[in-house]
């Protein structure tokens, strides 16, 4: 019903529109507070381009929601337990209900800890939903990154949002850290401790940055007030502007998706914003929530009150940080004992490599690996179909590798609960860890890559032959084998979608070229041949032609069975057809 | 059909007709096939109580989470197989997390038995600007140029570059006291030093009890302190134990090789070394008596204390300090002096040349 | 006839015997006075119950001489070896033998716990006979390791004390951790308080010693009594995944974190039943 905008001035007044439609109750009851908003901030223009956009629906496009929901959960409860947390170090004497640390000295960060753990209702859930919600939260970031990587959506135009990715997972980490750092207890005051020496013997900067870090000698007064910062502000300021551009990208980007029939690079298949991803993401937000305090109701994480408060002279067997800093302390305790003591000066290699250069070498590789491929495939153009993993045998391959490393780097940090749970020579286990962290990825390289070139193959199979039916025939002869049954449309489709990416011979038309740049693009092939060589080639109309007037062909002579397509007679596609 | 997508925009592909690219045509978005629950009444039906039965418990829940909170006492536990746990945790937890759980999956069955499950298309567009935008832009911007003088004035702007990057010291300097500078003199007075001295009594850690060498039997190790840590509090305390923590280990002289520079240095077999381990600073008490080694838990550098504290496993590489002990007139045992050599993890400005006997 | 004795010793204050008479003398009084005073860490060689002793020398022919000697004098070279005795108290043998440990099935880096076959009576007997061969810690009271009473002060010392002394090996739970090459500190769940106390007391094969004038016994109950109420209360905030530490709750964070909603996100995507 048209109403007139209510302005001062008629004849600048700007007519409201009516809608055309019959509103319900729920719309009636919105439709005045919306027109308020609207007439202020045009909402309805904001939000026209979201309201029905496509997201593609699979559940591993939904390991990224788990890392950005595990994340708000993390924010929400540490709200809550910043409420009661004091981060300072100060030595005050324990008064609270847990009897047996009763009258021990101890910092303030401890004791408030110990009093959101018994004596703030709810406190001690809070602080276990939020520990699991950051062990969950960099696992899911691990998770999402590896589906990124095996999946090849990394490619163009999505770099930057690859590296967007890769500076949160760094960044999450630091955060993990930090945060369990904060209530001063033995077990992450000891780790605490190993950061102290592991900057100290940084080469050439080291004790400088020690000090600055802990304004002086270790442990000092300003060590947790600083994490602290770091942890409550610096750190969730930079992780939510990432998250911000983040999503904002895949937005713009349009989310990839899987090949498949009618999808294609020019277009996005899926379900509409509003309603169903917006209660399939909004509901798994809630059952993201709830597991994370189904587990802090259920399963006990960080129980700092039997670590004990943090002591430089106390430490317990079976010292390890959490999870995601495994890798880096299996690096540390595997690395033989070099120093080089030159002079009056300590470059204390055993540390420094393992320390930093392996945080390095993660972060770096996952950086630089989509620049490297782009170089090698010579692709510039954009990607939106994602890759099936066996179609890149040796990006595949290279990403188990990589997983292999990580994994055994873990065990080496775990050495001694390995040795007692095993019942085997802690000595032995890092003496042979030392040995696998190298030879492991190679290993696991060339498995990796033969098992998606065995994949490739029987995907050429069931293209060129069909699927097996279940339906055993018997020839006259007395051979026995199995029916196949042509493949679907789409899905034959879907086994030939991907791209056959050549590997080059060496360059032979050099005229024009400079010496370097003749180098540089030999170089080139050579890293093209090894990535694509092996690479099974699709087959082409022409052989799945072929194939089929075969397969019609030998029905004809009265087909003699030998795992050869027997063309049936016209059966109705199987409802599970793919 | 499957003519969508042809848009001829950059970075999208034509699909039906190229042979190469694409052997088998692209059939087109599959046939929409319904779901059971749009055919079948009585499956919707049951899908609709079922989302209902899940929003439906959730108030329940949520009111039994605030019964939990003010009902149950903080020391109540239950004893239920495995799970020994405190009650009102527990309580907490299954309430409210039962009630997220089953928001979220009502939500979540809601839209898949019952939302439309058709699939939409939509196009994409490059992700490079379009034609006429680059054109614009680059036009406006040399209008921009232009219009600032910029380039008629070129020295304003190498000045202003100047003062950009000069505006930023202050910034940064600003940041020098993070922590006192460890200049060769502040480094004597903090990590070289601890506040071991002569005649400084060698107590148990945490009673602080002097000790007697009669009073230690082969095998034995003692988790020791300076006695004038006791005079400390807070952060001085904490700083100070972290270098001085000491352990005494009584062992068989003939069973281990003491240098002869390190003759004085013991009591009958009685030798007290640094608790810190060289490596990066974990306290060490893993001792085996009758091996001598003593390993540190944190990454597994061993060291042999019958044999001048050297590395004998791990990625340590300096031997464990050793700290020269006597008795004194009442027959405790004391240092003679301060270590030798700082105790604790390496760093670059360390002369680790004399850690060995 | 005072006056002559007198007159008797101070006659011959300058015998030339007299300061080697006198240094004997004060050696004498001195070494009176300390067996008096000094306390007794060890129990002297034993005498005891002649027939207990007895006994033991023959249980001790049969199952400990073939690694520790006829007479206990230990066997250092060969494939057999075992450390001698003279010295380690009955006190150790009580440990060794009660919790199974001794005799050792096979020889190895460390004797694990076994299924202990010899009775109590045995068991003294052994003790005893053991404890003849040298001083050495005697089987202590339970007034020494019995834990009751401790108040809230004492257990939190108990703590520290614990923190300090034992969780470098036995890990902050009591659960146990790694040694070099093979050996490992058992857990310390669930045990008798009079083996604990003998264990810290004996130091039996890698642990070391802690002897009663050092760790003191009241400093010893108290290590037991935290140890008791650490195992006697709930694990607070749920199940105890091992008491590991980070390794276990990484472990289950992406097992049951991670593993739990990746099976809800195949649920919400999944395509479910058609009509067709």
């Amino acid at each position: 019903m048209a109403e007139p905008a209510a302005t001062v001035n008629d004849e600048t007044a700007v007519q409201a529109q009516t809608p055309k439609k019959e509103l319900g109750p729920v719309f009636k009851l919105a439709s005045g507070p919306t027109k308020w908003l609207d007439d202020r901030i045009g909402v309805a223009g904001l939000g026209r381009p979201f309201l029905r956009k496509v997201f593609p629906d699979h559940w591993s496009f939904l390991l990224g929601e788990i890392a950005l929901y595990s994340f708000i959960v993390l924010i929400l409860s540490g709200i809550f337990l910043t409420i009661w947390f004091k981060p300072s170090m100060a030595e005050i004497e324990y008064e609270g209900s847990y009897e047996l640390l009763r009258g021990l000295q101890m910092s303030e960060a401890y004791a408030s800890t110990l009093d959101l753990s018994f004596d703030i209702r709810g406190g001690l859930l809070l602080r276990q939903m939020h520990h699991w919600a950051a062990a969950v939260f960099v696992a899911a970031m691990l998770t999402h990154s590896l589906r990124i990587f095996f999946t090849g959506a990394f490619r163009k135009p999505r770099e930057i949002n690859w590296l967007i990715g890769v500076a949160m997972l760094a960044l999450g980490v630091v955060e993990g850290f930090a945060g369990y750092s904060l209530p001063d207890d033995l077990l992450s005051g000891t780790g605490l401790r190993f950061v102290d020496g592991l900057i100290r013997a940084i080469p050439v900067i080291g004790t400088w940055a020690e000090f600055f870090t802990f304004a002086g000698e270790f442990p000092g007064e300003l060590i947790i007030p600083r994490l602290y910062m770091v942890h409550i502000l610096l750190v969730p300021a930079l992780l939510l502007g990432l998250i911000a551009a983040h999503l904002a990208l895949v937005v713009y980007h349009k989310h990839t998706q899987y090949p498949g029939p009618g999808r294609v690079q020019g277009n996005v298949v899926g379900y509409p914003v509003f309603p169903v991803y917006a209660a399939k993401a909004g509901g798994f937000f809630l059952i993201v929530f709830g597991v994370l305090t189904l587990m802090g109701a259920t399963m006990q994480i960080n129980p700092v009150w039997v670590f004990g408060p943090y002591n430089p002279a106390e430490i317990t067997a079976g010292s390890q940080p959490d999870w995601y800093m495994g890798f880096v302390e299996g690096g540390i305790r595997l690395m033989p004992n070099w120093e080089w003591h030159i002079g009056s000066t300590t470059w204390s290699w055993n540390v420094a490599i393992p320390g930093l250069g392996l945080m390095g070498l993660f972060f770096g590789l996952m950086a630089i690996y989509p620049f490297v491929e782009a170089w090698v495939t010579g692709d510039k153009r954009e990607h939106h179909v994602l890759d099936r993993p066996r179609n890149a045998p040796t990006r595949t391959a290279f990403g188990v590798a990589a997983i292999t490393g990580y994994a055994l780097l873990m065990l080496g940090g775990g050495n001694d609960l390995v040795a007692t749970q095993f019942h085997v020579s802690l000595n032995s286990v890092t003496r042979v860890l030392r040995v696998a962290v190298f030879v492991g990825p190679v290993i696991a390289f060339l498995v990796a890559k033969r098992i998606c070139i065995g994949l490739q193959r029987s995907d050429r199979d069931r293209m060129l032959h069909g699927a097996e039916a279940g339906v055993i025939d018997r020839a006259p002869s007395g051979k026995y084998s199995e029916r196949h049954r042509p493949i679907s449309e789409g899905e034959a489709f879907m086994l030939t979608q991907h791209e056959d990416i050549p590997a080059l011979l060496p360059a032979t038309d050099t005229d024009g070229f400079s010496v370097k740049e003749i180098k540089r693009e030999q170089r080139r092939r050579k890293a093209t041949r090894f990535y694509f060589i092996d690479t099974l080639r699709r087959p082409t109309r022409a052989e799945i032609e072929e194939a089929a007037h075969h397969h019609m062909h030998a029905m004809a002579i009265e087909g003699d069975g030998e795992h050869h397509a027997i063309e049936p007679e016209p059966v109705e596609e199987h409802p599970l057809a793919k | 059909m499957s003519d969508d997508t042809s848009h001829g925009q950059p970075g999208t592909e034509v699909a039906t007709v190229d042979e190469e690219r694409y052997p088998v045509p692209d059939p087109g978005l599959e046939e929409h096939l319904p779901r059971l629950t749009d055919v079948d009444k009585n499956a919707a039906d049951r899908a609709t109580r079922q989302v209902a039965t899940f929003f439906g418990l959730v108030p329940i829940l949520s009111i039994g989470f605030v019964v939990v909170y003010f009902a149950v006492p903080g020391e109540a536990w239950v004893d239920f197989g495995p799970l020994r746990a405190n009650s009102r945790n527990l309580l907490l937890g299954l309430t409210f997390g039962l009630a997220l759980l089953f928001l979220g999956m009502g939500a979540v069955q809601w839209a898949r038995k019952l939302m439309d499950d058709e699939e939409m298309i939509d196009y994409r567009h490059s992700a490079a600007s379009s034609d006429d935008d680059k054109n614009y832009m680059l036009t406006e911007l040399d209008k921009v140029v232009d219009e600032s003088k910029i380039t008629r004035r070129k020295i304003i702007g190498r000045t202003l570059l100047a003062a950009l990057a000069t505006i930023l010291l202050p910034m940064i300097v600003g940041l020098a006291d993070l922590g006192p500078w460890p200049t060769k003199k502040k480094r004597a007075e903090t990590i070289e030093r601890t506040i071991w001295a002569p005649g400084v009594r060698v107590v148990q850690d945490v009673t602080f009890a002097p000790i007697k060498p009669e009073d230690i039997e082969i095998g034995q190790l003692i988790n020791a302190e300076p006695a004038n840590l006791q005079e400390l509090h807070g952060s001085e305390f904490q700083i100070e134990k972290a270098k001085a923590a000491v352990i005494v280990v009584r062992m068989d002289p003939n069973t281990i090789t003491i240098p002869p520079s390190r003759e004085g240095w013991q009591i009958g077999g009685i030798l007290c070394y640094s608790k810190i381990c060289t490596h990066v600073g974990c306290p060490i008490s893993l001792w085996e008596q009758q091996t001598h080694h003593l390993l540190c838990p944190c990454h597994q550098s061993t060291f042999d204390l019958g044999d001048a504290g050297k590395v004998v496993f791990g990625p340590a590489n300096r031997p464990l300090p050793q700290l020269p002990i006597t008795t004194d007139a009442e027959g405790y045992i004391v240092a003679q002096r301060d270590f030798l050599v700082p105790p604790g993890p390496s760093y670059f400005e360390r002369d680790s040349r004399h850690d060995s006997p | 006839m005072r006056g002559i004795r007198v007159r008797l010793l101070s006659s011959r204050r300058r015998h030339p015997a007299a300061k080697a008479l006198l240094l004997v003398f004060g050696l004498f009084m001195m070494g009176a006075l300390y067996s008096v005073i000094a306390p007794p860490s060890q129990v002297s060689a034993d005498t005891g119950n002649s027939q207990q002793i007895q006994e033991g020398k023959a249980l001790f022919a049969v199952g400990c001489a073939s690694c520790h000697g006829l007479n206990g004098e230990g066997q250092t070279s060969g494939t057999i070896q075992g450390p001698p005795l003279a010295g380690v108290g009955a006190a150790a043998v009580d440990f060794q033998v009660s919790t199974g440990r001794m005799p050792m099935a096979k020889p190895g880096e460390q004797a694990p716990v076994k299924p202990n076959r010899y009775t109590e009576e045995e068991i003294a007997a052994l003790a005893a006979y053991v404890a003849t061969l040298g001083p050495g810690p005697a089987i202590p009271e339970p007034a020494e390791y019995d834990p009751a009473n401790l108040s809230a002060e004492d257990l939190a010392r108990g703590g520290e004390l614990f923190r300090t002394n034992c969780s470098a090996c036995h890990n902050f739970e009591g659960a146990g951790g790694a040694l070099p090459n093979g050996k490992y500190a058992p857990p310390l769940i669930g045990l008798d308080h009079k083996r604990i106390y003998q264990a810290m007391l004996t130091g039996p094969q890698q642990m070391p010693v802690f002897s009663d004038e050092v760790l003191t016994p009241e400093d010893k109950r108290a290590i037991i009594g935290y140890l008791d109420s650490l195992h006697e209360q709930p694990t607070n905030g749920g199940l105890a995944l091992g008491g590991l530490g980070p390794v276990s709750e990484g472990l289950w964070a992406w097992i049951i974190g991670l593993g739990g909603l990746i099976c809800f996100a195949i649920w919400i995507a999944a395509k479910g039943a058609k009509a067709k």
